[in-house]
């Protein structure tokens, strides 16, 4: 089987992650941060470790502004929806996934005004064009740091600037590109940085988070949830400090400890060298595809501008059609569609249509590589 | 004698649990003791004539806590 679907979630994942998850079940199955027993020790100083080992990967710091979550989407709701207010301007790309927009839809009934920047058909992004958009007093401007459709990297260092100089804050939507692109939120002027687990960081899903920069003033940025959390429990209501404020109720430990594994795991061999393979296996992947009869290759050509996402589609050929002979007659397992992103499929002009994507990994060989682009050619054949 | 440093959270506990292990003092995470405080439910004990030591250290990491208490 090729598993070319890592931009959904990677597999396999190493072997580490699985030991430290088992472990924490085994040995360390306490509620973390609510006892003082070794149990609920034990648990607390791994979910500690993973929140030091996330600020100390995205050049964090502060750990107690790494808050746990249960995915991407959840840091992004607690971003959004914790901070934006009715009349409050808010700016976003074309090209973002639904994490984003249908919230940001949603907000945008309540009063919140959004004004989406497009992108070119690439899905690239012109900074001058942002910062036309992004008028003083900006509240907040929101990207996506790699689309998930064609893997571009947007400019979020420019972004941040920009941000800055209107007197608002950059929330960036690293679900694609934490663990795949190296990512200093403190050299980028990134003031929220939302993630998930359980991509390219290699972790166990229901875990992710939101870092939050010291630009950001949390007395101005609200739970979404609020309960129980083993801190200040004489008071009914919820406690100002950090994580706890924003991390009600049990924890996933035995995620969040398979995290930690991971974060390991990619530190030892280095994000820089994970991305230069997996741009070496996107570029064999990009220009095999882009040579076979009536294949569109999407995404910007120059492979140090994309992740390692490669979107295509074959004249006259429903999407779905080649990702089930993909799937059936090659056992190469792709995804197909819209990908939780019409806005994206709009800017890229395949919507509704979709297109096919696949997403090399860690694991990825050049043999599994060789192996796609000979089915596509088959396939794109008749 | 003993010292028990307070915290607001757990998570700022096992910071400063690890940041005073790294500098070589024996400490032991506890659970807070009743007359002190249940702002978190556990405390970091050391030896008390290292308070201050640490509380210099934690200072530095910039790791919050809530007082130091002689037991």
């Amino acid at each position: 089987m090729i598993y070319l679907d890592n931009a959904a979630t990677s597999w396999p994942k190493p072997p580490e992650v699985l030991r430290a998850m088992s472990e924490f079940l085994e040995l360390a199955g306490g509620n973390p941060g609510r006892s003082g027993h070794r149990l609920s020790v034990g648990a607390g100083r791994i979910v500690f470790g993973a929140r030091q080992a996330v600020a100390d990967l995205f050049n964090a710091d502060d750990p107690s502004r790494v808050v746990f979550t249960l995915n991407a989407t959840y840091a992004l709701n607690l971003a959004l929806r914790g901070l934006l207010r009715p009349g409050d301007r808010v700016v976003c790309s074309g090209i973002e996934h639904n994490a984003v927009m249908r919230p940001l839809r949603a907000l945008e009934r309540d009063g919140v005004q959004l004004t989406v920047v497009p992108c070119a058909p690439d899905g690239s992004l012109d900074p001058a064009e942002l910062a036309r958009a992004v008028l003083p007093g900006t509240r907040l401007v929101v990207l996506v740091h790699a689309s998930n459709v064609t893997g571009t990297i947007l400019p979020v260092g420019e972004a941040a600037a920009i941000a800055h100089a209107a007197g608002g804050l950059l929330l960036v939507d690293a679900a694609q590109t934490a663990g795949v692109l190296p990512v200093d939120v403190q050299a980028l002027g990134i003031d929220l940085l939302a993630f998930t687990g359980h991509k390219g960081l290699l972790g166990p899903p229901g875990t992710g988070g939101l870092v939050i920069g010291q630009r950001v003033d949390t007395a101005e940025l609200e739970p979404l949830a609020r309960g129980g959390t083993g801190s200040q429990s004489q008071r009914q209501e919820q406690p100002d400090d950090l994580p706890d404020k924003y991390e009600s109720g049990t924890p996933n430990g035995v995620g969040i400890a398979g995290l930690a594994a991971s974060i390991r795991f990619l530190t030892e061999r280095g994000v820089e060298s994970i991305r230069a393979e997996e741009t070496a296996a996107a570029r064999a992947l990009s220009e095999g595809l882009a040579e076979a009869p009536g294949v569109t290759v999407y995404g910007p050509a120059d492979m140090e501008r994309r992740t390692a996402v490669v979107s295509f589609t074959v004249a006259g050929r429903r999407v779905s059609e080649i990702g089930q002979r993909l799937d059936e007659e090659f056992d190469v397992l792709s995804r197909v569609g819209l990908h939780c992103a019409p806005a994206a499929h709009q800017t890229i002009g395949t919507f509704p249509e979709g297109t096919v994507r696949l997403a090399p990994g860690r694991f990825t060989t050049r043999e599994e590589i060789r192996r796609t682009v000979e089915a596509v050619r088959e396939i794109a054949k008749g | 004698m003993v010292a028990v440093f307070l915290f607001y959270t757990s998570s700022a506990a096992f910071q400063a649990e690890r940041a005073l292990k790294d500098a070589g003092l024996a400490v032991k995470l506890i659970p807070t003791p009743r007359q002190f405080s249940s702002d978190c439910g556990i405390s970091l004990r050391l030896d008390w004539s290292e308070g201050e030591r640490a509380q210099a250290l934690l200072a530095e990491r910039g790791v919050e806590h809530a007082g130091l208490h002689q037991m």
